[in-house]
């Protein structure tokens, strides 16, 4: 019987030939990635515990991202500590304001994501790095603290769901219409303490950025990771960005999984959450009527430079409804320089939408775009809960930069294919 | 241990609800437990006694990996959560914490708040005294036992090291 890509690694980084799901193992870590919120009490946890030396300085990555530029004097505190410690540390990879970004955009655009690392952040999204073929997971900050102490953490090596997906995308629909329609299939807890693990013609056709959006919402479905087996479009990706080695590993054709699922996304078309749920997905062609007050793009799941480029193609000449404002939040410095080089954010300003500096900002409720009680956003984030992006009587829809862009154009959900079709 | 029972009916409360993100530039128990559940019940906090229980049905925790959450429940007094099912985080950052958090399949219909509940965690068996029920739980695995014996991960790493 063969192994997993997941299981593979996992084996690699605890010195053992083979590991089988349900056993409890101790990997090395070879990323740990720190941001703003988590890792402050990390800090504090290992000062007080003596255990004070961080294991390996060159493994650490930092990134503030949830509350920058510091939205107060709390959130300021945390990161002037951060940057303390770091300096303390002797951690040198410390992304600041002016080359900051969303952490789960900017680590890979970095080159600080490689196939067959294990990688570990305290944010559940960290899932978004199996796009690479890396074993990548979320975890607390005593998890992120012992790893910093330690070098290594303890996982139960998961079993693994594979979602065999064909078809070709059907202009408009994307792979976040992709993941939504996968978590409504299989619930908010479908793939729960388990991988998943994408494949099939659909996955080879995706650009390595799409890939992230899939995996980046493995968490939604209440997974441990998602991960995507390399192939020539990753290892062109990853060389264009770091020359450090790394090791290609690949799922055998004989290798076990709990369950197989297989979706065909030929006649997909745009799907939107409704609150309070990512599984809760609808066919935009089901929702008439539903104003919004706010269309939101950025974030971690959909804040990188090809959806910057999806909407701003919708929202040329176009205008953002009278009764709705829209926020553009470029993920990262290099995409708002991208962005801007491409006059992608003259057309979202001339369409009547802000654009800000790269932070995690609204898509949890931090800053920059809250909603207050009664209010409606269309957002190209991950997470629909109650109060997520504001108030707990707010309503936060889910769908792909395409549908926001559509929406703010009409005030409504709205399907973003005619939009497209319009064009010769 | 006893204690008294707050019940919620239903699956997938996430740390959204638990802890809510405007709350995430404070770490401190103390502090976070002031805002516990708020989005879920702004009256817990007025209800919670030390030494309660929470009670909730499948996916308990879901969402964000702050572990916010563990301290803000641990720092209004809860002693420990009970629920059909845990997300995966939330059930880690519980054991990191040695706080202790019981699968127990079934369990959010069978109780209702105000039951006093008594746990016994060596023999995996929970006692209702208010409605003179027991109900049975896996047993914790001894790895995560002995995180939860040792004070939690940190204090199993430092006791190893030493």
């Amino acid at each position: 019987m063969g192994s997993t890509i997941t299981e593979k690694i996992l084996a690699a980084h605890c010195g053992r030939k083979a590991v089988k799901p349900g056993e409890l193992i101790n990997a090395e870590i070879d990323v740990i990635m720190c941001h703003d919120v988590t890792t402050t009490p990390a800090i504090d946890m290992l000062a007080e515990k003596g255990l004070s030396k961080v294991a390996h300085p060159e493994r650490v990555v930092i990134m503030p991202d949830h509350f920058v530029p510091n939205k107060d004097i709390k959130s300021a505190e945390m990161v002037a500590k951060i940057r303390r410690w770091a300096k303390e540390q002797g951690i040198e990879q410390f992304y600041d304001l002016g080359r900051h970004g969303v952490c789960h955009a900017l680590l890979p655009e970095q080159g600080h994501v490689r196939p067959g690392e294990t990688i570990i952040c305290g944010d559940s999204h960290t899932s978004t790095h199996g796009a690479l073929g890396a074993f990548s997971t979320g975890v607390g900050s005593t998890d992120l603290a012992a790893a910093l102490a330690t070098g290594e953490l303890w996982f139960k090596v998961p079993e693994t769901i594979l979602f065999r997906l064909s078809g070709k995308l059907g202009k408009g629909v994307y792979s976040k219409d992709v993941i939504l329609e996968i978590i409504r299939q299989i619930g908010v807890d479908g793939a729960l303490y388990k991988t998943m693990e994408f494949t099939g013609e659909l996955i080879d056709e995706l650009s390595v950025e799409a890939r992230m959006t899939i995996c980046n919402m493995a968490i939604e479905a209440g997974g441990k990771s998602g991960i995507i087996n390399p192939d020539q479009k990753t290892i062109d990706y990853i060389k264009a960005r770091t020359d450090t080695s790394f090791e290609i590993y690949k799922s055998d054709p004989d290798a076990e999984y709990c369950q197989v699922i297989d979706i065909n996304v030929a006649n997909l078309e745009p799907i939107v959450a409704l609150p309070h749920l990512p599984s809760n997905g609808k066919p935009v062609s089901q929702l008439n009527d539903i104003p919004i007050d706010q269309a939101y793009l950025g974030s971690c799941t959909n804040g990188r430079i090809e959806d910057l480029r999806v909407a701003a193609e919708i929202l040329q000449g176009k205008s953002v409804a009278s009764s709705t404002r829209m926020i553009v939040i470029p993920a990262t410095t290099d995409i708002w320089k991208q962005a801007n080089k491409e006059r992608l954010l003259d057309i979202f300003m001339e369409a009547g939408a802000t654009v800000s500096s790269p932070t995690c900002g609204a898509c949890l409720g931090g800053h920059m775009g809250i909603l207050a009680a009664g209010e409606r956003c269309i957002s190209s984030t991950n997470r629909n809960f109650v109060g997520r992006m504001g108030s707990p009587k707010s309503e936060v829809y889910l769908g792909s930069p395409a549908t926001v862009a559509a929406s703010a154009i009409e005030g409504k959900i709205a399907d973003p294919r005619k939009y497209l079709q319009e064009k010769p | 241990m006893t204690g008294k029972v707050h019940c919620y009916k239903r699956d997938h409360i996430n740390t959204d609800e638990i802890i809510p993100a405007r709350y995430l530039n404070m770490d401190k128990e103390t502090d976070l437990a002031r805002y516990a559940m708020e989005d879920i019940d702004p009256e817990f906090i007025k209800k919670v006694k030390e030494g309660d229980f929470i009670i909730a049905g499948e996916d308990f925790g879901c969402g964000s990996s702050r572990e916010h959450a563990v301290w803000a429940l641990r720092g209004a007094g809860i002693r420990a959560v009970i629920a059909d099912t845990f997300a995966r985080i939330f059930y880690r950052n519980c054991i990191n914490n040695g706080f202790l958090a019981i699968e127990c399949k079934g369990i959010s219909e069978k109780t209702d708040s105000g039951d006093e509940l008594e746990i016994d965690v060596e023999k995996g068996v929970i006692t209702n005294r208010t409605k003179d029920d027991q109900y049975s739980f896996q047993a914790i695995p001894d790895f995560a036992r002995d995180i939860i014996n040792a004070g939690g991960l940190l204090n199993y790493i430092a006791g190893k090291a030493n």
